[in-house]
């Protein structure tokens, strides 16, 4: 087996990755010139489409059928938001490429704006990446300079402007709608889907919404080709028609107990033991693992036994966990509690839950309390049916939530409980042994702002 | 009562109509003017939410609405010179973050969310910063401290105290 060569990650590391000049040295915006000149908008969404490209940003939607949903002939404006509002626990890799290079983002984000037709970019950036702000900021200035941005670029009759727009520390503005939400200059509440954004989105035109991750491979994808991006990853599965494949490279987020914590660039299909003991040197200490989140917290937990999953966009599910995510990996050995797991994650989620749905708002804030409860010694063994009640009653696969945030909480709580159960028993019995078996009513420890 | 000392100056005001142009409506522009607001002042009292929204053409309670939903932005008084957010989710929690965060707010003589009287330092606890490669970690301004250390801790809260320390 040849060693895979990074491509979205080839400038990390080199001197001034973050400049211009750099990304020219490297064939950077030589392929954007040349699809302005000689390819129609139509031509590079089918360029992408045929790709197989999967949004990256945690849905796995294909990207080009998305495009092929905005309406055709519209007046416009059409608009095009990116979502840099990555704040799923766990995962950076939008960081590392919005830090190192942020021209090959940009190079994507001007393609696709050019096979929508969209005349204005919206680049929606979390407020704790100020150096991406700082990186992002000077290489617009330079596309602009150079004409790669702003009125008739290169010549090509496609005017495109490309802005910042800071968040303020909220998860939620990662959903795409409460995104556009927050844009417009309200509160981030999701939006009740239909109208996609395609349809309606940002200032009710048109809009469609992708991953920093996405606009860069869509860069690769025209400097490369689509058979390049094709020879990486895992093919449709032949046996179902709506397995639309998981190809190309994907960047994996390791952190946690692992000896090397790191963004890694591997094609989709790796499994995360070999990511694990590969990249990552191995579960720190010479310790074994007790579970590993495979994409984001919101996507559950996997245990030392299902490690040899793919993390393609369908092996996570395959093991019970909602799904690839944001791929980021995150290691969590045998010495830690798994109620201390899930008292952070429940704990996260109820700080993040944007409070417009009953369900999430007080699922999310009801589990941390019971966590609470259970952490105190004072937890009962039904406390576990409870957790688990909310854990499948919250969501919008149960059909009681506007968006998928509640999912992505119940998730951890649904696997920690069937594929842990065992360990809560005993913690719960251990820790209130004249009470565990006691299934009257009791009141909440503490009341927990839900915001 | 009736203040005739504006919240926000001439300075601001032109800071936030130089972004006008990028959006078609001008309610678009209440996160960009809060930040700025916050970045001048390090805090958004509520009658800068008034003068905000009259520049806006909104009513104060639609960007009250907006700025209370991120919880973000203090409105009772400034955060300290410098605003240190100590990751306590999944990754860093793993490798100490919430020990870290016991540690700064003891070494600074505060609770979470708290300031220091000298009004130097505001500590507070974050949901994930987006560095786990480097957990634990804290962003203190525009800095990113990475892979803190109980001695690390403490020198940031000695610099962040100190009178000719620099801020970040």
């Amino acid at each position: 087996m040849t060693t895979f060569q990074p491509v979205l990650l080839e400038a990390v590391g080199v001197a001034g990755s973050h400049t211009l000049e750099s990304y020219r040295s490297r064939g950077g915006y030589a392929p954007l010139e040349r699809m302005l000149k000689e390819n129609q908008p139509a031509d590079v969404i089918e360029l992408v489409k045929s790709s197989g490209l999967r949004g990256r940003g945690g849905a796995g939607f294909p990207t080009g059928l998305k495009w092929t949903f905005l309406p055709k002939d519209h007046p416009g404006p059409i608009y095009l938001c990116i979502n840099a509002d990555e704040s799923e626990p766990g995962t950076f890799n939008n960081r590392i490429l919005m830090e190192d290079d942020p021209h090959q983002v940009i190079e994507g984000i001007i393609l696709s704006a050019y096979a929508t037709r969209a005349t204005t970019a919206y680049l929606y950036l979390r407020y704790e990446y100020p150096l991406c702000w700082d990186r992002l900021q000077g290489a617009i200035d330079e596309a602009y300079a150079a004409g790669l941005l702003g009125k008739n670029i290169q010549g090509s009759g496609f005017s495109l402007d490309l802005y910042l727009h800071r968040g303020a520390a909220a998860y939620i503005c990662g959903e795409e709608t409460g995104l556009i939400e927050s844009l417009e200059g309200k509160r981030a509440w999701p939006r009740i889907k239909p109208p996609f954004p395609a349809i309606e989105g940002l200032f009710r035109k048109p809009t469609v919404v992708n991953n920093i991750e996405t606009m860069a491979c869509v860069a690769q994808i025209a400097r490369r080709g689509v058979e390049w991006f094709r020879s990486i990853g895992v093919p449709s599965d032949p046996n179902n028609p709506r397995d639309p494949g998981s190809y190309g490279p994907k960047l994996y987020c390791l952190s946690g107990h692992v000896e090397r914590p790191g963004c890694y660039e591997a094609p989709l299909g790796i499994t995360a033991r070999q990511l694990i003991d590969g990249q990552g040197g191995g579960v720190w200490k010479g310790r074994k693992a007790k579970a590993v989140i495979p994409g984001g917290i919101s996507m559950g937990l996997m245990t030392e036994a299902e490690l040899d999953t793919p993390l393609d966009f369908a092996g996570p599910g395959k093991v019970g966990c909602l799904g690839l995510g944001t791929a980021a990996v995150v290691v969590i050995d045998e010495t830690v509690s798994i109620v201390d797991f899930l008292h952070n994650s429940c704990r996260f989620f109820a700080h993040e839950s944007c409070g417009q749905c009953t369900p999430c708002r007080e699922g999310t804030a009801w589990s941390l309390r019971m966590l609470e409860r259970i952490r105190a010694g004072k937890g009962r063994l039904k406390d576990l049916d409870l957790l688990a009640e909310i854990g499948n009653t919250m969501g919008m696969m149960p059909g009681s939530t506007i968006c998928g945030l509640a999912d992505g909480a119940a998730w951890p709580i649904k696997n920690a409980i069937k594929k842990f159960r065992g360990e809560f028993e005993d913690y719960i019995k251990r820790t209130n042994p004249s009470g565990w078996m006691v299934t009257d009513p009791v009141p909440a420890l503490q009341i927990v702002g839900a915001h | 009562m009736i203040t005739t000392q504006r919240i926000l100056t001439p300075e601001m005001v032109a800071q936030i109509e130089a972004l006008a142009p990028r959006y078609p409506n001008r309610r678009a522009l209440t996160l960009p003017a809060l930040h700025i607001v916050n970045d001048c002042l390090r805090y958004v009292p509520f009658e800068a939410v008034v003068e905000v929204a009259q520049l806006l053409g909104l009513a104060p309670a639609e960007v009250q609405d907006t700025l209370s939903f991120y919880a973000f932005f203090p409105q009772d008084k400034p955060s300290g010179r410098t605003r240190a957010w100590v990751c306590r989710s999944v990754s860093c929690a793993l490798r100490g973050g919430e020990e870290i965060l016991d540690h700064i707010c003891h070494a600074a003589g505060i609770d979470p969310y708290g300031t220091t009287t000298d009004g130097a330092l505001t500590v507070e606890p974050a949901e994930c910063l987006g560095a786990c490669d480097f957990a634990p970690c804290m962003l203190a301004g525009k800095t990113l401290h990475k892979n803190l250390t109980k001695e690390s801790a403490e020198a940031f809260v000695r610099d962040a105290r100190s009178p000719v320390g620099t801020p970040s």
